[in-house]
């Protein structure tokens, strides 16, 4: 039985006095993607991802093997922040919140680290 | 996780009807939300046909005319009547508004009526407002300062000072915005929801309180404020013509502005 005030449950456990460094890298990634995305499609069309000679001839240019590191960091980073937010709205099993937390972030840092070493192997070891 | 089914007894059921008188020829029929959890039945919604030649031209005066005339059991809230006072605001026409600014002409075909949304129900169109209320007590919303006020008079706002509480001063408190916002409905347990952080901006922008920087210290938390995504519903369906979506950026702004 719970005969806790309104009020005292309304206060809770108090403000966490954080949510807006997330609110605004949210924004900020969202930012950075939107030049980043518009680099890539273009590469896309310029037919730089068209065979595999093709891929290792653009990401062996420092300027383009950095533009792929930034977007795969913003995008990663904006899409671990956007499905934060879906699981925050909706999951409301504390457990299957901190676990679905937990297995996103894991994955996607598994991710990024593999795509960033990759764009990297092409760059210094040419291979 | 997530739930997809309803609890037991909430699905809506047909209900009564009751038929306008035969003389009469300018009619309309109302479908009203009916529960009472007393009784342990399904809710249901009960059909009035009305004649409207003998009806105000308001959704709140066929309600009292139904409750007058045709079914006492009828069970609302309703005091001023004239859009001030907030406790008629219910779900017309699959939006929520107050009843007494609401012309039965502006909606086509059957008129639905159902209590705000995702809240507990206490009869038919009543809903327990409790739990909002306390989120409005635990923003503070009065003035707090450590300055005396001036010994001959009231504390002083200039004309733009006082400029900046328009359109945040005319809330009602009929929450028709918290019940419209489905981030309100996923998190009310935590997140403030738009009638709330009005408020609590209506006192961010007074230039007489002094307690701005504890008010946003006690804001920003990923639930209680940036639980919004800007949806929006809660401008869209406010019967006074405010903008909540627009005050709660306005905190966010404030938040961000002392952060940088």
């Amino acid at each position: 039985m719970k005969m806790q005030s309104d009020l005292g449950r309304v206060r809770g456990l108090g403000s966490a006095k954080s949510g807006s460094s997330h609110w605004w890298a949210q924004r900020v990634t969202a930012a950075a993607n939107l030049p980043l995305g518009l680099w890539f499609i273009y590469s896309i069309l310029a037919g730089h991802t068209a065979s595999f000679d093709a891929v290792h001839a653009w990401l062996s240019s420092y300027f383009h093997a950095t533009m792929m590191v930034l977007l795969i960091i913003s995008v990663a980073w904006h899409f671990v922040l956007g499905l934060q937010v879906v699981i925050e709205d909706y999951v409301h099993n504390r457990k299957a919140e901190v676990v679905s937390m937990l297995l996103i972030r894991a994955l996607t840092a598994f991710m990024t680290v593999a795509a960033i070493i990759s764009v990297l192997r092409i760059v210094f070891a040419g291979a | 996780m997530a739930e997809f089914k309803l609890p037991a007894n909430s699905v809506v059921q047909d209900g009564k009807s009751f038929s306008a008188p035969a003389n009469a020829k300018n009619t309309r029929k109302f479908k009203i939300y009916r529960y009472d959890p007393d009784s342990g039945d399904n809710p249901r919604t009960d059909t009035y046909e009305l004649d409207l030649d003998a009806c105000g031209p308001m959704v709140l005066d066929a309600l009292i005319k139904i409750k007058n005339e045709v079914d006492a059991t009828l069970t609302f809230r309703r005091s001023c009547r004239e859009g001030i006072c907030g406790s008629c605001a219910m779900n017309i026409d699959g939006r929520n508004t107050l009843a007494c600014l609401k012309p039965i002409g502006d909606i086509s075909g059957d008129v639905k009526i159902y209590p705000l949304p995702h809240m507990p129900v206490v009869k038919d169109l009543v809903p327990d407002l409790s739990h909002p209320y306390a989120q409005l007590a635990s923003i503070e919303p009065w003035l707090k300062a450590d300055s005396p006020p001036p010994p001959d008079g009231e504390r002083l706002q200039s004309r733009e000072e006082r400029h900046k509480l328009d359109g945040l001063w005319e809330c009602i408190l009929c929450f028709s915005c918290s019940t419209a916002c489905p981030s309100y409905w996923w998190n009310p347990e935590r997140y403030l929801g738009p009638a709330v952080l009005l408020q609590a901006y209506r006192w961010l922008a007074d230039s007489r309180d002094e307690y701005t920087g504890e008010r946003l210290d006690m804001l920003e938390d990923p639930f209680r404020l940036y639980r919004c995504h800007t949806i929006m519903n809660c401008t869209n369906t406010c019967p006074k013509g405010l903008n909540p979506a627009l005050a709660i950026t306005e905190i966010k702004k404030m938040i961000a502005e002392r952060g940088a």
